[in-house]
């Protein structure tokens, strides 16, 4: 539904966006990660049609967003940074404008509206003027904007942002249930977010893609992922050091307890670490250890996330 | 077509409803009311020129339009911009034009109300004695005419800056000139200097001559296509000014 080929925006002489290229079908729930200034806004926003782009292309289902940008446009809804609304008017009314901005008519139209006011919990809202909502409550009326129109494709730019822990699952839920026959890109800082909802995850560093993968493998790559924690009571460390280096398919094996006895034993290869783990009870076993914990670390990916982007204040390196 | 047509009525609608609810579009109407009153009866001297027409009445619109058509048309896309609903306008599927002219319509609608709301001085002029309608009908589409083009020029400065007061004050600069430089006593200034080639070539190009000559009853086809090219011609700058701040 999506294809993004190639794509690189230039501000000036500094590149937002540098060469991004993805995909996605109808289906598929892609998280986008980054730290601030990565440029996943600027990407949305050419993906959107509103920027269009220095180079490469984005085609929105037959459409390349430059060549055709209506029909192109009539197939995503878009939830730009921050939810701006037209303030002035009522829930109901800013609905009512996009539905008809897109061709939505008479029933079609009213029908829609109150279906993205039920989806969206704004019942209590609806004849409000935006200016005086909570910012929940103005976030869900954008939210509700971008649904209406029931696309294929959907954009939310950080869609959870601002919302409390309850709104917050509400939304994943939305975002869950409507990927099951959307193509969906969201952005979001919160990588919980991401194991919850996508089935896909890209993590873009100063404009470019640094890993992309489901969220699983992309935790196998956190530094760590995969090491099996030992904990055997009544036993020295260094001795169950010395009986764990004999284990084939370890790659190194680290005390970090004397008494009681806590190991990790970090595999060569992550997809070992269950058979090591298996071997460890089997020696547990033969030894007479008091084994009183083993279990494999998943892999955060708090730690992948911060292991291949650098902070903001790092220096940045001229392509 | 009527797809066309109707994308840009929804953003003319939807903008027309959000200046109804703010109180632009009513003090624009009002102050213009007022003024435009003021001036006819206490300055332009109607009673006393003894005459049927309203000369007196469509000759201080330039002046009143100077002020008033840059304070309403400046929120049209400085405000946007501030609040960031232009991201929302220009995803939505219609093209940058359907959005420049929806919104030129919706303020057009508020000048064309304001000007219907003179009518009492269409009925007194027609009370105390009998005017040619032809002419005056003729001074109110060149009145219509003026406050479009003004309402241009503030559409192109209001999408140079997401500060409505830059806005104002860049669209009154402009719309001033347009005025000044046909302006006979700055013709008779500039007559004293510049060939009289070089002043009448100046001359054209401002909104006084053509307005002017609409008033006296005259339709003449250059006027109207002067207008018509004086509006296009900001719309299409709003147009390359939308474009190039999205290029980057």
């Amino acid at each position: 539904m999506i294809k993004v080929s190639n794509l690189r925006k230039h501000f000036g002489t500094k590149a937002a966006v540098d060469g991004v290229s993805f995909g996605l079908e109808k289906g598929e729930i892609l998280g986008f990660l980054g730290p601030n200034g990565a440029g996943k806004s600027t990407t949305m926003r050419i993906v959107t049609g509103f920027l269009p782009p220095t180079a490469g292309e984005v085609r929105i289902g037959q459409f390349d967003v430059e060549d055709h940008p209506v029909e192109a446009k009539r197939l995503i809804g878009y939830l730009p940074e921050n939810a701006p609304c037209y303030s002035d008017m009522t829930v109901r009314g800013f609905l009512r404008f996009c539905g008809e901005a897109r061709g939505l008519q008479g029933t079609a139209l009213g029908g829609a509206v109150d279906r993205a006011i039920a989806t969206c919990f704004l019942e209590p809202v609806v004849h409000q003027n935006i200016d005086t909502l909570s910012k929940g409550y103005r976030h869900r009326t954008c939210l509700a904007q971008a649904i209406l129109h029931d696309p294929p494709v959907l954009v939310l730019d950080e869609p959870t942002d601002g919302l409390d822990p309850n709104q917050k699952h509400e939304v994943r839920a939305l975002i869950r249930r409507m990927g099951r026959d959307k193509a969906i890109v969201f952005s979001t800082h919160i990588l919980e977010e991401v194991e919850a909802v996508c089935t896909r995850a890209i993590i873009i560093d100063r404009g470019r893609i640094v890993a992309n993968g489901t969220p699983e493998e992309l935790k196998q790559r956190a530094p760590g992922a995969g090491a099996v924690v030992v904990r055997v009571a009544g036993a020295r460390g260094s001795v169950l050091k010395a009986v764990l280096e004999r284990l084939d398919g370890r790659a190194g094996v680290v005390v970090v307890e004397e008494t009681p006895a806590v190991l990790r034993v970090l595999p060569n290869d992550s997809a070992e670490a269950h058979r090591i783990a298996g071997r460890i009870h089997e020696i547990s076993i033969r030894e007479k250890w008091m084994l009183e914990e083993l279990r494999v670390e998943d892999g955060r990916l708090d730690d992948v996330f911060r292991s291949i982007t650098l902070p903001d204040s790092a220096p940045r390196q001229e392509p | 077509m009527k797809g066309y047509l109707g994308s840009i009525c929804s953003v003319a609608k939807r903008e027309l409803a959000g200046t109804v609810s703010s109180p632009v579009a009513f003090v624009f109407v009002v102050i213009f009311l007022l003024l435009a009153a003021f001036f006819t009866f206490m300055i332009g001297g109607f009673f006393e020129r003894g005459q049927a027409s309203l000369l007196s009445f469509f000759g201080w619109h330039p002046w009143l339009y100077l002020f008033l058509v840059p304070a309403v048309g400046m929120r049209m896309w400085a405000e946007e911009r501030r609040s960031g609903t232009i991201e929302l306008l220009l995803t939505l599927p219609l093209t940058t034009w359907q959005a420049i002219f929806g919104k030129f319509a919706a303020y057009l609608v508020i000048i064309a109300a304001a000007l219907l709301l003179t009518f009492p001085v269409w009925i007194t002029v027609n009370f105390l004695g009998s005017p040619d309608n032809g002419v005056i009908l003729a001074g109110y589409l060149g009145s219509l005419l003026l406050g479009a083009s003004y309402l241009a020029v503030s559409s192109f400065t209001s999408s140079l800056t997401r500060n409505q007061v830059v806005s104002l004050i860049l669209s009154v600069v402009i719309c001033f000139f347009l005025i000044l430089c046909g302006w006979p006593p700055v013709l008779n200034l500039l007559d004293r200097v510049l060939s009289p080639a070089v002043v009448e070539f100046v001359a054209a190009f401002s909104v006084m001559t053509h307005f002017e000559s609409i008033q006296r009853g005259v339709l003449d086809i250059r006027d109207l296509a002067f207008f018509a090219s004086l509006i296009l011609f900001f719309l299409f700058a709003t147009h390359a000014v939308l474009r190039a701040r999205r290029a980057g």
